[in-house]
Order: structure tokens, then C-alpha cells, then sequence
């Protein structure tokens, strides 16, 4: 049996939630969670979670031997990035000071500790934990059916700095704006868990099981129109 | 904006919710699974479960539980209760948790703290500290509340920040199932001493002590148990009020 979607597996955290999420939204799909690169080279679609310490991530991608087969799978199908498999797709992370994939160019940075009050001069917690609206800076197909400040559930003590504005699909405030959902071609990667914020976050990954990026691109090049 | 977190806490034994007076006299509440379903329809921000069960042969019983509530209601899970090791950390993990709750095992072996955070993340370890106030200040008690450990309740609460917990949850002993509000005093010390985030627990009775505990307490997150499970309020009752009250929620 053909697999139709495929959730990384490379040792860093809880799987089972983002599997349970897909299930539930496509019974009828076939989803493997999987550390072999010819399953994610031969899947349908590749989901991409990670939670821990980027240091750590890096480590065990490495020690798998899955970088290849992640970066092949974020240039040719449909991928979506979870949490640290959002941060890991950058350059390089501030969490130890760690070379990433390098697959969206920019970086990730700590929350800064001397920024994190509120207007009122109350302390907020790192990490930031919890649900928080989430801004969609741009339409994309993976946004259809969710509000626009939908609240979406977070945690996480690092975010990405994407180099270029235009990958940036989504944002959130904590204090300051931070980017919290990217689109780049083929690729859609958040750092909050869909898998976890009920709904929407089910409607979410139910858009991207159904998301054709190739036929999206297509679409906007015969009309002309401008395409966020 | 970050809302303020409402979770409801599901104390488990022999596979049914109970709760109970200061840890004794414990009440039937009903079907896990069906009340944390109904808890995710009221808008549940996260769910706790506290395994509470005495003997070690039932204690796969939570598992089974977490397995089907994971396999629908797609909001965080936190489960504490008889873990010991990272292995038991892993098994709850594998069946469905989010979060671990670690309470006296973090006392007798505060090294789990920092193997379980190293291990999977600071994101899905949580330290429970069980407080009484003594004379002059707040000390730290295990085994439900019944043994002290002589440790100061801020100091430990540091201390486990450093060892990498990700989130503190905090219960006062002198509360719980009192109904007469957070113990403030403590919730706000505590979370003035860490940057990592505080869940108020023990002793709500209404819904203004849910706002108390945000605003005087600063607490992150508050967790009840009694006034949801036998039906006085339900959460999105709370949530509403707490918003009409200036507080940030998740509607």
C-alpha cells in the first residue's frame, strides 16, 4: 500500500498527536510515521514535526541520515513544518548556536529576556505557552475555513527570522510581532501545533492533505493575478 | 494576545474521576473519557489528569484512558501521577500525553527532571509542587500532601526551573478542596521568582477565584477540578466571566 502521507520520525518528541490529528481528519488516508528516507521519498505528502532543542534535532537528523531525504521532500511535494521542524528549516538557530537546513534562508532567535513584559510592565513566561491569535499576513490555501485571529496553541521559546518578508504567511504578538507561519512554493511550516488547537488546527492540516501547491501556482500564472 | 489558560483536572483511579476533600473522602465523578469530552466542547484550553491510584497493577489503566482521549480531542494533555523514571515519561508520551506532570519523584530524584527535559523537551515537562504554608513561609510536601520534605516551596521552584521544567504547577495544600480561593500569597511569590510559566491550583470554589488568581496571583494558567465536574459552572461559563473581568481568553 501506497503511503499518502508522511510524518518524519527522527526521535524528537511526541508523533502520535500530529499522526492521531491526520488520521482523524483523513480516515481513510495512509499514514506512516517514519525515519526511512525511501518512505518519505515515495510518500505523498511529508509532514515535518520536532519538538526538544534544535542542537538535538540536528543531531538526530543527521544521525538518521534524513537530511537529504527532508530537503528533497520540502522542494518537491506538499510539506508541512511543525514547531521545531518550522525552526530547523532556517539557517541557523540561536539554541546552541546550531546550524540548521539551511532550506529558507534566515534565523532563529530567542525570545529576547529584557522584551518580555506587556504594556502594563507585567513579566510574560518564556517559554511562550499557550493559545494566541494567529495574524495571516497573507491568503494562502492552508488559511481557508480559519479566521482571521484564530487562536492557535504555542510553545516555544525560539522563533524564526525569516530574511525575506515574503515567506511570511503568518504572524503572532508576544510582545512583538513574530513570524509564526511561513509559505514558500511548496512548502507551509508553523510554530504553533496545529495537531493540538482543536478545530482550526484540524481544519488546518485537513487543508493541507488536500493542498495542490503545483495546480496553485499554475492557476495564478495563467490569470496573471497576483498570488500572495 | 496569550490567553489565559482554564484547564480542568481530572483526578483518576481505577479508571473513573474522583475527587476528593484534601486528598481523602474521595466522590465518584464519572467516565474520564466523556467528561474530557465535554471539557473540549466547553472550550477547555488543556486537560490534566492526575493518575491517583494506589496500587501499581492498575496503573496501565491510565494509559488505555489517555489513548482515547487522544484519539479525539485534539487540545494538550497533561498527565501526572506514579512517574518514576524517563521510562514512564516515555509511556505516557507514546499513549497520547503532551506533558508530564512530576511531583514527588522530582523531590527524591530531582536528576528526572533534567533527563526527562533533556531528553524530550522542556515543552512536555511539568513540575507539580504540593505547598503548605509552615510558620513563615511555604514548604514543599509529597506523597499527596502528606510527607514533608523541609525543602522551601520558591526555592524548589527555582531550582526546577533550572533543571529545565518547562511549566510549574502549583497546588496549595491548605486549599484544596477548601473552595475558598487560590492561596495568592504563594501563587504570586512563585511566580514573581521564575520566568517559566505557573498553573494556580487548589481551593477555587467560584468563578471570581479563577480571576483572583490571574490577576493577584499572576498565575499563566488555573486548574480546577470540583466546580466542573459536578456541573456548578461550566468552562465557558468561567471563560466568560473571566473575560468580562479583563482578562484575556480563548473564546
Amino acid at each position: 500500500m501506497s503511503v499518502d502521507i508522511a510524518v518524519i520520525d527522527y526521535g524528537m518528541g511526541n508523533l502520535r498527536s500530529v499522526s492521531k490529528a491526520i488520521e482523524h481528519v483523513a480516515p481513510a488516508a495512509s499514514v506512516v510515521a517514519t525515519s526511512d528516507p525511501a518512505v518519505i521519498a515515495a510518500a505523498g505528502r511529508v509532514v515535518f514535526p520536532g519538538q526538544g532543542a534544535a542542537p538535538d534535532c540536528m543531531r538526530e537528523i543527521e544521525a538518521r541520515g534524513l537530511r537529504q531525504a527532508i530537503v528533497d521532500a520540502a522542494r518537491s511535494k506538499p510539506f508541512l513544518g511543525i514547531c521545531m521542524g518550522m525552526q530547523v528549516l532556517f539557517e541557523h538557530s540561536e539554541e546552541g548556536d546550531t546550524a540548521c537546513l539551511g532550506i529558507l534562508p534566515g534565523t532563529v532567535q530567542r525570545f529576547p529576556h529584557e522584551a518580555m513584559h506587556d504594556d502594563q510592565g507585567n513579566k510574560l513566561k518564556v517559554p511562550h505557552m499557550g493559545w494566541n491569535n494567529v495574524h495571516q499576513a497573507a491568503p494562502h490555501p492552508l488559511w481557508v475555513g480559519i479566521e482571521e485571529g484564530a487562536r492557535f496553541y504555542f510553545v516555544h521559546s525560539y522563533f524564526v527570522q525569516p530574511t525575506s518578508p515574503d515567506v511570511i504567511a503568518g504572524f503572532s504578538h508576544y510582545p512583538f510581532p513574530f513570524t509564526c507561519a511561513v509559505a514558500s512554493g511548496n512548502i507551509f511550516a508553523v510554530q504553533f501545533h496545529p495537531e493540538k488547537s482543536q478545530n482550526d488546527g484540524l481544519t488546518l492540516l485537513g487543508n493541507f492533505l488536500t493542498w495542490n501547491p503545483g495546480e496553485r501556482d499554475t492557476a495564478c500564472d495563467m490569470s496573471g493575478a497576483a498570488c500572495a | 494576545m496569550l490567553a489565559k489558560r482554564i484547564i480542568p483536572c481530572l483526578d483518576v483511579t481505577h479508571g473513573r474521576v474522583v475527587k476528593g476533600i484534601n486528598f481523602v473522602e474521595l466522590k465518584d465523578a464519572g467516565d474520564p473519557v466523556e467528561i474530557a469530552r465535554r471539557y473540549n466542547e466547553a472550550g477547555a484550553d488543556e486537560l490534566t489528569f492526575l493518575d491517583i491510584t494506589a496500587s501499581s497493577d492498575d496503573r496501565d489503566l491510565i494509559l488505555h484512558i489517555i489513548e482515547d482521549v487522544a484519539a479525539e480531542v485534539f487540545i494538550p494533555l497533561t498527565v501526572g501521577g506514579g512517574v518514576r523514571e524517563v521510562g514512564d515519561v516515555q509511556r505516557l508520551l507514546n499513549a497520547g500525553a503532551d506533558k508530564v506532570s512530576i511531583n514527588t519523584s522530582a523531590v527524591m530524584n530531582p536528576q528526572l527532571v533534567k533527563d526527562a527535559s533533556d531528553r524530550y523537551g522542556s515543552q512536555c515537562i511539568v513540575v507539580a509542587i504540593d505547598s503548605k504554608r509552615v510558620g513563615d513561609h511555604w514548604e514543599v510536601f509529597t506523597h499527596g500532601g502528606r510527607k514533608a520534605t523541609g525543602l522551601d516551596a520558591i526555592e524548589w521552584a527555582k531550582k526546577m526551573e533550572s533543571l529545565g521544567a518547562g511549566e510549574l504547577l502549583l497546588t496549595s495544600m491548605d486549599r484544596d478542596g477548601t473552595k475558598s480561593g487560590f492561596d495568592l500569597e504563594l501563587t504570586r511569590a512563585i511566580s514573581d521568582a521564575v520566568d517559566i510559566p505557573i498553573i494556580a491550583s487548589g481551593g477555587v470554589g467560584n468563578l471570581q477565584h479563577l480571576v483572583d488568581g490571574v490577576k493577584e496571583g499572576r498565575a499563566d494558567a488555573v486548574l480546577a477540578a470540583s466546580i466542573f465536574h459536578f456541573g456548578e459552572y461550566g468552562v465557558d461559563e468561567a471563560k466568560r466571566y473571566m473575560k468580562q473581568h479583563g482578562i484575556e481568553v480563548r473564546l
